[in-house]
């Protein structure tokens, strides 16, 4: 048996490494990108990406400004938060929304009041193009989804957008390689290694301000497929749809279509980490309509460029 | 026990693993009972993998297929690339680094192996050492990882038999002890019904060790072992003048990650390669001032002097020795689809700092199942070779074996910008 020697020096929690590689990861990008964005929702993973940004870069300003990609299918909660988080900061942000690029002819529905999820994506193309953005930083995480626990830190797309699972770069050590051609670009993804719980743990140490629609409120829904589905004026109720009032919260805010509430009697941050401790579903299960169709379908959107 | 009733307890901070062995040892199936049995599987995902079970005509729910990537390899049934997994006990996070065996996946391992502290090897006991364990146990201790657990499984194949688990662990010993690997734990397991992972089961009794579970609780995390001197690779200068802010005027904060070792306010330092002196003034991190920081903190540092300092500089102790070099002596593990050209030019990233760099000689390729030094010409990906660059600047290097962050570099094709290579400098 190997002598486990006690620990001679101080090492950091599991929080304060998380931390301190994330602002290693955005100080990389800032070092190694000539004009790079970040990709801002006013939604918990993005609020997060946001103080480590802080970070990184305080005393100075950010070396990049926000772009958020406007669905037009958002709560208002979320868009005010957006705007005011983006205020406080005092930091530019730029929104580009679907719904210009409807207009434009470059996103065609299919139905009109489908989700908007996967149309982003053209948004997003069209505003890299417009700013001619190399790097793009983005709030995913490997534990989402398993199609994403092979996704790199810098994650390598080229001129059409496109993710190749067998056009990635390795990736060692700590040694990131953003370098690209014009017209190809990086998605850095800085809490990659994170989880829902390490998120939720660090929103409460950090003592973030969050939108309301993440915290136990009164809302109507039907239940549909064993989820919650909100009734909205983008989602009313339908002919003998049975609506409820329920206590719920949102544990992602995504386009009103497919983003479900959970139930839910946590108001404080510490009830919702303690429900996400305990919880036996994950974030994407619960709470999203879209994903449900097949165990896939991460994977298929990945090719047709997430973020 | 759910989660949260162990969450309160103390933070003993996070480990990075690996588990090196093919698809037949059982790898998946280790690492699904790991997530299982600490329950990081979560209920739908469950439900997932019990439907394709039962699909797949199988009387248990296979563990495996939790880990099983993307859709074109599940159709295939093999595993292609590194894949990260996630779990805590509340008092540890942990990430595992999943690589496919196979020798001509000897990248991939590579690649998993850089950032781990402990690899677990696994073994069928059934089959003993094999070459692919002399492999991945040469790899692992090539790559720095200074806790290796040889994790004897399918134990429930051989009736629980203690002398099967004597005889391979011997073997592997006496293996070990050829290529000078020292912290080995051995262990018997059952990956498929969970005996010595999280619980011990009753079947081993003989064994008196911890479980597969014990070992990693008290592995001690990277940095943690041994004196090292301080290295701090200069990411990123903030100068926020335009700010209009009066104190900020001057403000000049060199950003950066302590890679090794600490530092305290006061402390005397040099910048390297232009060898400058001057003293730390302060160290911050988002306004607040640190008396000091450890390895592995991201901060802030201003010095005394008003100094020339960009990215790619680095900060050492002004009484501690280091080496600026254009010359680097490498044990290389070549990465890209196109074989390295000798007569090329490449680049050279290690910390911040990247220069254009020359093959001086490929002194030999290793025979990673033989270990035997051949000639080489070129290289092929997943070939390991001695390789000597010279280099266009100079760059701040350690010995791989004293730091592994400084001692690391990578290679990078510039007509692609693809990464194509990843060394140690020797």
């Amino acid at each position: 048996m190997s002598s486990l020697a006690l620990q001679r020096h101080a090492t950091l929690s599991h929080l304060d490494w998380l931390e301190s590689e994330s602002i290693h990861v955005l100080r990389e990008v800032a070092g190694q990108c000539a004009n790079s964005a970040l990709l801002f929702s006013g939604g918990k993973d993005s609020l997060v990406l946001l103080r480590l940004a802080e970070k990184a870069f305080r005393p100075g300003r950010f070396p990049f400004p926000l772009l958020n990609i406007d669905t037009g299918h958002n709560y208002d909660e979320v868009i005010d938060f957006r705007d005011f988080r983006a205020c406080q900061l005092n930091e530019r942000l730029i929104v580009r929304s679907v719904e210009d690029s409807m207009r434009r002819g470059t996103v065609v529905l299919k139905s009109p009041g489908e989700s908007r999820n996967k149309h982003q994506s053209v948004t997003l193309l069209e505003a890299i193009e417009e700013f001619g953005f190399d790097c793009c930083i983005g709030g995913a995480r490997r534990d989402e989804e398993k199609a994403r626990a092979k996704e790199r830190i810098f994650s390598f797309r080229d001129e059409f957008g496109q993710w190749n699972p067998k056009n990635q770069r390795p990736e060692l050590w700590s040694l990131f390689n953003a370098r690209v051609h014009k017209g190809e670009n990086i998605r850095a993804f800085p809490i990659s290694n994170w989880t829902e719980l390490d998120v939720w743990q660090y929103i409460e140490r950090e003592a973030l301000d969050l939108p309301s629609i993440y915290f136990a409120h009164k809302r109507h829904v039907v239940r549909k497929n064993g989820l919650l589905q909100p009734v909205t004026k983008l989602t009313p109720a339908r002919e003998g749809d049975v609506v409820e009032e329920l206590s719920v919260r949102f544990r992602t805010v995504g386009d009103i279509t497919c983003t479900a509430p959970v139930e839910s009697e946590a108001k404080t941050i510490a009830g919702i980490i303690e429900e996400t401790a305990t919880t036996n579903i994950t974030e994407r299960g619960e709470t999203r309509l879209d994903d449900q169709t097949s165990e896939s379908s991460m994977e298929q959107r990945k090719k047709e460029d997430p973020f | 026990m759910s989660a949260i009733e162990r969450l309160p307890e103390i933070d003993n901070g996070l480990l990075r693993f690996l588990t090196c062995g093919s698809v037949d040892d059982g790898k998946s199936t280790l690492i699904g009972r790991l997530l299982y049995d600490t329950k990081a599987i979560l209920a739908d995902t469950l439900h997932a993998i019990t439907r394709t079970s039962e699909r797949r005509g199988l009387e248990a729910v296979d563990l495996s297929l939790l880990t099983d990537g993307l859709q074109a390899e599940r159709e295939q049934g093999i595993t292609i690339d590194v894949a990260y997994r996630y779990f805590t006990t509340g008092r540890r996070k942990y990430i595992i680094a999943d690589a496919p065996g196979h020798e001509q996946y000897t990248r991939n391992m590579f690649t998993a192996a850089s950032t781990a502290n402990l690899a677990i090897i696994l073994i069928d006991a059934r089959k003993g050492v094999l070459t692919q364990t002399q492999r991945h146990s040469y790899l692992a201790h090539l790559l720095g990882i200074p806790h290796i657990v040889v994790a004897i499984n399918k134990m429930d194949l051989v009736g629980f038999d203690r002398a099967t688990y004597e005889r391979i662990r011997s073997e592997y010993r006496e293996f070990a002890a050829t290529l000078g690997i020292g912290d080995v734990s051995f262990i018997p397991l059952s990956a498929l019904d969970g005996d010595m992972i999280v619980d011990r089961g009753d079947r081993l009794g003989w064994y008196q060790g911890p479980t597969l579970l014990d070992i990693l609780e008290s592995a001690p995390s990277a940095h943690s072992e041994r004196d090292e001197r301080f290295r701090f690779p200069v990411q990123f200068i903030c100068r926020p003048q335009k700010s209009g802010h009066p104190r900020l005027h001057d403000y000049r904060g060199f950003m950066g990650r302590v890679e090794s070792g600490e530092i305290a306010v006061g402390d005397e330092v040099r910048v390297l390669p232009s060898d400058q002196r001057t003293r730390i003034k302060a160290i911050e991190v988002y306004g607040r001032s640190l008396p000091r920081a450890i390895a592995e903190q991201s901060v802030t540092l201003l010095l005394e002097d008003e100094l020339d300092v960009s990215r790619g500089d680095m900060i050492v102790r002004a009484e501690e020795s280091a080496l600026a070099t254009r010359r680097l002596e490498t044990m290389l593990c070549w990465l890209g689809e196109t074989p390295l050209d000798p007569q090329r030019k490449y680049l050279v990233r290690q910390t911040t700092r990247e220069t254009k760099a020359v093959i001086e000689s490929i002194v030999f390729r290793l025979d990673v199942n033989t270990l035997q030094q051949v000639p080489a010409a070129r290289l092929d990906m997943n070939d390991i070779a001695r390789v000597c660059f010279r280099l266009a600047q100079p760059l701040c290097v350690d010995k791989y074996v004293e730091n592994r962050s400084t001692g690391a570099f990578i290679v990078i094709d510039e007509t692609t910008n693809s990464t194509v290579g990843a060394g140690m400098i020797l």
